[in-house]
């Protein structure tokens, strides 16, 4: 079971667990607002864009090419970008804290 | 035209030798030329790059073939560039995302059972004219939230908004449009309900109150954008299925894979084949020169089929994980109704499986668009078949 917290563009603060599937089916399946999946997780959309603590990207680390190739476009992209369809809900990330990018 | 009955479940990438060798395609339409940009990476970057390829040129001009000679009026958000545009959006997105309500989906599965039903009763019929069209109008009353009884208007239209029996634009036909818009605006100032209509006129974008020419803007938009494109996706899923039942009996066995099932089809499809964009400046995409004031393509159809990006382009690949397909468009301007687009193709993708045990087809004639250089199937004019139920 991972606990991990969402924090929207509004400031507030989302905790959700879960224990399969990908990050985005969890944020989704919670309302976080502003993570939307459109594409149902297949890294189509770019709806579901998260900044990943600087301590934590070495954990979850960096994204495959086509993840990296929608991220390049997208207006908000940092270094610490990833696209959370992309990320699985493992204990791995257990405690994590995650910015919703839009 | 072409009439068959077997290989219809085949599309052919129209555009590979051409991806290949110079990544650029062209084409007229009404002596008004288009330098057709046919690698995903690049249409991308052209799609982001909102500033030198701009939707906000004068209105009709980025859609291919231009719908300058028939409208005046701008299509919103579509037709508008960043910062504007996203005023617009953030005054539509929420409403456009009421497909992902259970509700909407309960009522939009009755939508989807009763065509199934009627197709079963009929001993054969035409695809496109009795199934994908009814079911498409059926389902835009839910996206307007209008009465369904005015899904029967828009049935009798027939399956194309702006043209007639051939491929050419249609005045006349068009204008049954925008005067029917124009009429249903002045019929939710007169007696305001919970619809589109009366909602936009309620509402406010880039902290303006929305105009009629705009609220015009907004539902020729959400009628033409989303009618030959849903109508292509239904049509071509069912002949998709009529040669490949065991795919569509996997989905009844194990329906975690619906989802990438209908992404899947939507790449494969790609229903629009390009958009256009109008360069504001002399720039150049794959060392092609491309003049200010011309046009280009983002031909979304190719891009789907890049054998850079996509492994085995042209076979349809239900355990593909990774599929960046941009059937949706990319970037600013993705498609408004994809929401209720997906919804509408998860949904009967599902039914179809749970239901149907064969579809056998009886005669096809393949719709052809001829883009210049390139001849694509971009769907079916009519498409006959029978279901044989469960």
């Amino acid at each position: 079971m991972a606990k991990v917290i969402f924090i929207t563009k509004k400031n507030d603060a989302v905790e959700v667990e879960g224990d399969s599937g990908s990050l985005m089916e969890l944020a989704t399946a919670n309302g976080v607002s502003g993570i939307d999946g459109d594409c149902g997780g297949v890294c189509s959309c770019a709806t579901c864009h998260i900044y990943v603590a600087p301590n934590d990207f070495e954990k979850i680390g960096q994204p495959e090419e086509i993840e990296s190739d929608m991220l390049e476009l997208d207006d908000n992209v940092t270094q610490y970008s990833r696209l959370c369809c992309q990320i699985e809900v493992t204990e791995a990330i257990d405690g994590m804290t995650f910015v919703v990018a839009n | 035209m072409t009439s068959k009955v077997t290989g219809i479940s085949e599309f052919p990438d129209a555009f590979a030798q051409q991806r290949r060798v110079t990544g650029m395609g062209q084409m007229d339409d009404q002596n008004d030329p288009v330098n057709m940009i046919l690698g995903l990476k690049d249409v991308r970057k052209a799609a982001h790059n909102c500033a030198v390829f701009q939707s906000g040129a004068k209105p009709g001009r980025i859609v291919i073939p231009s719908e300058v000679a028939i409208r005046e009026t701008r299509q919103i958000p579509f037709e508008v560039d960043p910062p504007e545009h996203g005023g617009f959006r953030e005054l539509l997105n929420p409403w456009f995302k009421r497909p992902l309500d259970e509700c909407y989906q309960a009522r939009l599965q009755t939508i989807i059972d009763e065509t199934i039903e009627n197709a079963f009763k009929a001993e054969s019929f035409d695809v496109v004219s009795q199934f994908a069209l009814p079911l498409q109008s059926k389902a835009l009353t839910l996206l307007l939230n209008t009465s369904m009884d005015k899904a029967q208007t828009w049935i009798d239209w027939g399956t194309h908004v702006f043209r007639s029996e051939g491929s050419d634009l249609d005045g006349d036909k068009a204008n049954i449009l925008y005067n029917y818009i124009d009429e249903q605006i002045e019929n939710a100032i007169l007696n305001p309900g919970d619809d589109l209509y009366s909602v936009l006129l309620n509402s406010e974008a880039n902290g303006k109150k929305l105009s009629k020419e705009e609220i015009k803007g907004v539902m020729i938009l959400t009628f033409a954008g989303g009618r030959d494109t849903v109508i292509n996706a239904i049509t071509n899923s069912i002949a998709y299925f009529s040669e490949n039942i065991s795919d569509l009996k996997r989905i009844d066995d194990q329906p975690e894979i619906l989802n990438r099932a209908v992404e899947e089809l939507i790449r494969y499809f790609s229903p629009l084949t390009q958009m256009g964009r109008v360069a504001t400046q002399d720039t150049s995409v794959c060392e092609h020169a491309i003049k200010a004031d011309t046009r280009v393509s983002l031909c979304w159809a190719s891009a789907n089929r890049d054998e850079k990006v996509f492994k085995d382009p042209n076979n349809v690949d239900f355990d593909r994980k990774v599929n960046p397909h941009i059937s949706f468009g990319f970037s600013h301007h993705n498609c408004l109704g994809a929401t209720h687009a997906r919804q509408i193709l998860r949904q009967l993708v599902l039914s179809l499986a749970n239901k149907v045990a064969q579809i056998e087809t009886i005669k096809a004639d393949e719709n052809i668009e001829k883009l210049g250089e390139f001849s694509r199937k971009v769907g079916f004019n009519s498409l006959h078949v029978s279901f044989k139920s469960k």
